[in-house]
C-alpha cells in the first residue's frame, strides 16, 4: 500500500504526519510505504497512491485525486490517525 | 540519553505577546534569526506560506509549526520556541487558538529528521505538553525538555 503525507512545503507537517502514521501502521500490522510530499509533488504522487493523509485546508487545495483523501485534525493524536486509517483500509 | 530538543532550539521565549498570527510567526522568525539559523527573508517566507496554503500549520490543538521550504534564507536551519501569553487565532477551525508557535527552518529535506523525530515525540506527549505550555520562563522549557531526554 502506498500512502502520502502531504503538507505545503514537504519538510515540516508532512514529516511529522509521516512519522506518526508509520507508528500507527506498525501497530496495526499494515504493510505500507509512507512518503512525505509537498503540494506540487503530491498532485502527481496522489495519482498512484492508495491513501493521502493531510489537513483540512490542504485537502481542499489538493482537489480531486484518485487516492482516498483522509483529513487529520490533530497530527499528534495517534487515536485519530488509527481510527481514520483503519476505516480507510477496511 | 536521548536527543535533547532544547539543544536544537535557536531561541526560547515564553509569555510573548502577539497581536495576530502574522506577529506570532514573526516572533518565531526573529528567534531563528537571533540564533543565526535564518535571515529575515525566511520569516516573510513562513508568513507567505500561510497566506498561500491557509492555516494548516496549526497541526494540533494550540500548536502552530511555522515553516517554509529550504531556501537561500536558511543559513544553518534550526528551531525556535515561542510561548504566547495570550492565545492567538490562526483561522484553523479544529485547532485554534494557538498558544505555542514553533519556528522550523531546514537546509534540505533530510538534515533535520533527528530533530523532527524528537519534536514529534515531545508534541505527542500530552503530560509534557501541559508542562511546556504552562512554562513561564525559557529555563522552565529547557528543564522539561532536558528531563524528557534524560528518561527517554
Amino acid at each position: 500500500m502506498k500512502i502520502i503525507a502531504v503538507c505545503g512545503m514537504g519538510i515540516g507537517t508532512s514529516v511529522l504526519l509521516k512519522m506518526n502514521a508509520e507508528k500507527v501502521l506498525a501497530k496495526l500490522d499494515i504493510d505500507a510505504d509512507v512518503e512525505a510530499a509537498d503540494m506540487g509533488v503530491a498532485r502527481g504522487a496522489a495519482q498512484t497512491a492508495d491513501i493521502v493523509l493531510t489537513s483540512q485546508e490542504l485537502a481542499e487545495e489538493l482537489g480531486d485525486v484518485p487516492a482516498e483523501v483522509i483529513v487529520i485534525n490533530n497530527f499528534f493524536d495517534l487515536e485519530e490517525i488509527t481510527e481514520k486509517l483503519t476505516a480507510a483500509v477496511e | 540519553m536521548a536527543f535533547n530538543l532544547a539543544e536544537s532550539l535557536s531561541s526560547i521565549v515564553t509569555q510573548a505577546n502577539a497581536a495576530d498570527w502574522r506577529a506570532a510567526i514573526r516572533l518565531a522568525g526573529d528567534g531563528l534569526v537571533s540564533g543565526g539559523a535564518t535571515t529575515d527573508a525566511y520569516t516573510d517566507e513562513m508568513i507567505a506560506a500561510v497566506e498561500k496554503h491557509g492555516p494548516y500549520i496549526v497541526i494540533a490543538p494550540g500548536i502552530a509549526l511555522a515553516h517554509s521550504r529550504p531556501s537561500p534564507a536558511v543559513l544553518t536551519g534550526g528551531l525556535s520556541w515561542v510561548g504566547l501569553a495570550t492565545p492567538v487565532e490562526f483561522g484553523n477551525k479544529a485547532n485554534d487558538p494557538v498558544n505555542l508557535v514553533i519556528g522550523l527552518a531546514a537546509v534540505d529535506h533530510d538534515a533535520h529528521l533527528t530533530v523532527m523525530r524528537a519534536l514529534a515525540g515531545v508534541l505527542s506527549d500530552s503530560s509534557a505538553m501541559e508542562r511546556l505550555t504552562a512554562a513561564t520562563s525559557p529555563d522552565d522549557v529547557r528543564a522539561v525538555l532536558g528531563g524528557l531526554a534524560a528518561v527517554a
